[in-house]
């Protein structure tokens, strides 16, 4: 269903559902990911990696492996040109500081060989005491994992720390504002680290050629941030590096960052030959993501009239062995669905020797949204208010204020709450089980920023009619229809009348990644400027067809028109063919660097069913509710949503890393990991609101990310409906549940 | 021990109704010949470990795991690929219901779907939601939340 402010009507394209055009490669197996590369003379690398969690390196000895049948080359860190932090992730220098941290690499003819030659390397470790623990790792005495590291705590440098990051966002006055509250309450909930779980595992294929150029094959969310990133590794200028992109098979964020390239590169320059390699699943769980784990602390007052009066939190992020997490992230979204006068945020992203976190769907959002509607489901049920009227009359709102500053623009909190209230879900009683089990609805709202950025089109008019679009955005799940209709929009074409291609880095002008729900929203605008600059040569075609003026031609629906004499008239595939002769091919090209999006807000109904016998929970009805801006391809829209939603459940039921005291991961398989099947879920039912967003053509504000930010605090919240207790572990897994309910002792 | 002192298995099999035959190691899987030996890269490899189903083929009428079949074991038997679900006539049912239900995002899970549910639907023309649901569970998917999954395969079984 969708729901808008401003009807599609006007449009022809905008809000239908064209087959997208790479639909047909992916539904017959001809589609190129990057395990489908072949080259002439291709070589196959494999990657040593520490089974150590901490350790420093004393000595690495390659030479038997350099020795054996089929080996190519061998490469340890003294190979990588760069000396920074991001080289040493790449592969450790000094020390080790993640189990599955990279030391050598073998090429060799055939990836046996090369698997053989890593067990003929010996490398001599001190074996050093993991620091596994977001707490362990800030006591005052824990172990340094990076003595040279130098942390930002407020804006100020300081060394000798696992504290990476402290950052502080305050409005108002937020000890006063506890003081005039009726109600307070206080949760601390933590998260474990959950990985992103995309099926297709990472790859990387490159050859470093005569002239010192490398070209990179790969899969990736973006190939422009593969070049930086692989220039960066091996101290070359980015435009000896060219990455052409291949289909994605998923990466929620973790895509972003490169692990293989820079050492197939290597590889690749030592042997003289293309080198591919690609990870095993386990090498994904150990190696790549994950998203981080956390502990939030929440505490927020209430007046009488059930306002929020004042919000406090204290945000601890796992940033893994290296900076960054999605602490920033996390304190923005962190009260952005709320109006709130009195603010203090304290957010910190801690290291500690475990994988580098990457991003993972609106990275941070889930976990603070788990504290804050934990939170405020308990404050309206101290008040005696409706979970949603609770939510819209705090709701935050156009002219607010966002914790880290910016003022609102026009955003759907309130909207979206409405329309759930409305929802079929939410005025369907939830009927009591007749087997026994326990029954519980949740609410909960969450908030995404949605990035702008970087991006390119080209639009090139064919003789029939056409329109080739080349775009620098890898596609992930829809964007070639999403993007190739919004030029179709212009044009007045159909949408299945311009063909995008993904090209690469030297086929289009600089691409941001596609991450941040940007790609609809900046790719799009591009396209729609692109297509813009084509309607405007056409026009001007026309006019020399005809012999009238330029100003005197109109366009609209696909037909350019002469004003003054309406006789004049041809369609766009009719012009199209009059090109030859009136000055050649009709081309365009168009980059934009936009801001923000806009944010999106998604409230997410679910009904549970806990088994009080085994502890397992069911999900029985979910609905996703969610502002979209617009919907420019509704069922790709639809499908974000039940992806992050289901990824969303995930998270909240049964995912987690589960480590030894060794910090050695003890679940790094499908089976152990588990993911939800098919056979777990529900129908995921959405309502697309569309609340336009002024700042794009169309009102598109970017849909990927937010819909993954609700489901754990609505499972929650469910599960307390359900049965009476408050859950502030995640995930919410049987022996937690059993034990709350006091049928077992220890899980 | 290293693949040169392997000896080479010679397999005879049909794929996709075709009879051919080829040589691999003993320890290749299934997966790797039809990706590496054959060509066919249509198939793929999620996990290696038989818990992901992005490898499904059918193997005389059965859908399996073919990371976890050797390729040996093919010997005499028929192999049916993606690349073999497509006639010159068209798409199958099942190819055109995924693209107009929207039934795959990164497309990285749906040849294996494809081939699982085509499993289903050869032997059981009518299934229910739960039916679906129940057989598909040996597929992971990570970008949809299979709900149009479910849906497309539905929509097939009516076509």
């Amino acid at each position: 269903m969708v729901i808008s402010e401003q009807p599609t009507t006007q449009y022809k394209v905008i809000g239908t559902r064209p087959i997208r055009h790479d639909g047909l490669d992916k539904v017959t197996g001809r589609a190129v990911y990057g395990a489908d590369v072949r080259l002439p003379g291709l070589a196959f690398g494999a990657v040593l990696r520490s089974p150590h969690a901490h350790a420093r390196i004393i000595s690495i000895d390659t030479t038997q492996a350099q020795a054996a049948p089929g080996v190519l080359a061998v490469m340890t860190a003294q190979d990588v040109p760069a000396r920074n932090m991001d080289a040493d992730r790449i592969m450790a220098t000094e020390k080790v500081v993640y189990r599955g941290h990279p030391v050598a690499a073998v090429a060799a003819t055939d990836l046996n060989s090369a698997q053989q030659a890593l067990e003929l390397i010996e490398v001599k470790y001190e074996r050093l005491t993991p620091v596994l623990g977001i707490h362990e790792a800030m006591k005052p005495n824990a172990q340094v994992i990076h003595p040279n590291f130098k942390g930002d705590h407020l804006g100020e440098p300081v060394g000798n720390t696992n504290l990476a990051t402290h950052l502080r966002y305050e409005l108002g006055d937020v000890e006063n504002g506890f003081k005039n509250c009726y109600a307070i309450a206080e949760r601390e909930v933590d998260l474990a680290t959950v990985h992103q779980g995309y099926i297709e595992p990472h790859t990387g294929t490159a050859r470093w050629d005569e002239n010192g150029r490398v070209t990179v094959w790969t899969s990736t969310q973006g190939a422009f941030g593969v070049r930086d990133s692989v220039a960066n590794a091996l101290d070359l200028p980015q435009s000896k590096v060219l990455v052409c992109p291949l289909e994605i098979g998923g990466g929620f964020g973790a895509k972003l960052a490169v692990y293989l390239e820079p050492l197939a590169a290597i590889l690749s320059r030592k042997c003289g030959r293309p080198v591919k390699m690609y990870m095993d699943r386990q090498a994904v769980f150990e190696a790549t993501g994950p998203a981080a784990a956390a502990t939030i602390k929440i505490k927020m007052g209430v007046d009488q009239e059930g306002r929020i009066q004042a919000a406090q939190a204290d945000l601890r992020y796992d940033a893994g062995a290296y900076p960054g997490s999605p602490v920033q992230a996390g304190a923005v979204c962190c009260f952005a669905a709320y109006d709130i006068p009195n603010l203090l945020i304290d957010g910190y992203a801690v290291m500690t020797t475990k994988p580098k976190t990457a991003a993972y769907r609106a990275p941070g959002s889930t976990h603070v949204a788990y504290g804050v509607e934990a939170v405020v489901d308990q404050l309206r049920t101290k008040l005696g208010i409706d979970p949603i009227e609770f939510r819209i009359r705090n709701a935050s709102h156009e002219g607010g204020r966002r914790a880290d500053g910016p003022m609102w623009g026009p955003i759907g909190t309130k909207q979206v709450l409405e329309t759930a209230r409305e929802s079929s879900h939410w005025n369907s009683p939830l009927e009591p089980s007749n087997t026994g089990k326990l029954r519980g609805r949740g609410v909960a709202t969450g908030f995404w920023r949605n990035a702008g950025r970087r991006s390119s089109v080209d639009l090139a008019v064919n003789y029939d009619g056409t329109v080739a679009l080349t775009e620098g955005s890898v596609d992930i799940g829809g964007t070639r229809a999403a993007i190739a209709m919004q030029a179709a929009e212009v044009l007045g074409i159909p949408a299945e009348d311009v063909i995008p291609s993904v090209v690469n880095t030297d086929s289009i002008g600089y691409t941001d990644n596609t991450g941040g729900s940007r790609t609809c929203y900046a790719t799009g605008f591009a396209a729609y400027r692109a297509a813009e600059i084509v309607v405007q040569e056409m026009k001007r075609r026309a006019a020399m067809l005809w012999e009238i003026d330029d100003n005197d031609i109109q366009h609209r629906d696909g037909v350019f028109q002469s004003a003054s004499d309406p006789e004049l008239r041809m369609n766009f595939k009719q012009l199209a063919s009059r090109l030859q002769g009136t000055g050649g091919p009709v081309t365009a090209a168009a980059s934009v660097d936009v801001s923000e999006a806009g944010g999106a807000f998604a409230t997410h109904l679910v009904d549970i069913e806990v088994d009080p016998d085994t502890g397992k929970t069911d999900v029985l009805r979910f609905t996703a509710v969610q502002d979209v801006g617009r919907a420019i391809h509704p069922s790709y829209v639809e499908g974000q949503m039940q992806g992050g939603a289901v990824q969303g459940i995930g998270w909240a039921l049964n995912e987690e890393y589960v480590l030894d005291e060794q910090g050695e991961m003890q679940n790094s398989s499908f089976l152990d990991y588990r993911m939800p099947t098919s056979l777990d879920l529900p129908p995921i039912d959405t309502i697309l609101v569309e609340v336009h967003n002024p700042v794009h053509p169309y009102g598109v504000r970017g849909v990927g990310e937010v819909p993954i930010a609700p489901p754990v605090g609505a499972i929650a919240n469910a599960l307390h409906d359900a049965t009476g207790h408050r859950f502030d572990s995640a995930p919410m897994k049987p022996g937690r549940i059993l034990q709350a309910m006091g049928a077992v002792k220890d899980q | 021990m290293t693949t040169k002192t392997v000896r080479n298995v010679h397999v005879r099999t049909t794929i996709n109704g075709q009879e051919m035959e080829f040589l691999v190691p003993p320890y290749m899987s299934l997966l790797d010949a039809l990706r590496e030996v054959v060509g066919l890269t249509g198939t793929k490899e999620g996990c290696n470990d038989g818990n992901c189903g992005a490898c499904t083929v059918d193997l005389d009428g059965r859908i399996v795991d073919s990371c976890l079949v050797l390729a040996p074991e093919a010997e005499g038997k028929e192999v049916n690929t993606i690349e073999g679900m497509a006639t010159p006539q068209g798409l199958h049912p099942l190819q055109q219901a995924f693209l107009e239900e929207a039934a795959l995002q990164c497309g990285i899970c749906t040849p294996g779907f494809l081939v699982a549910a085509k499993g289903l639907l050869d032997n059981e023309p009518d299934p229910d939601e739960h039916r679906i649901r129940h057989w598909l569970a040996g597929n992971l998917c990570r970008c949809t939340g299979y709900d149009k999954i479910v849906r497309a395969v539905e929509k097939a079984a009516k076509a």
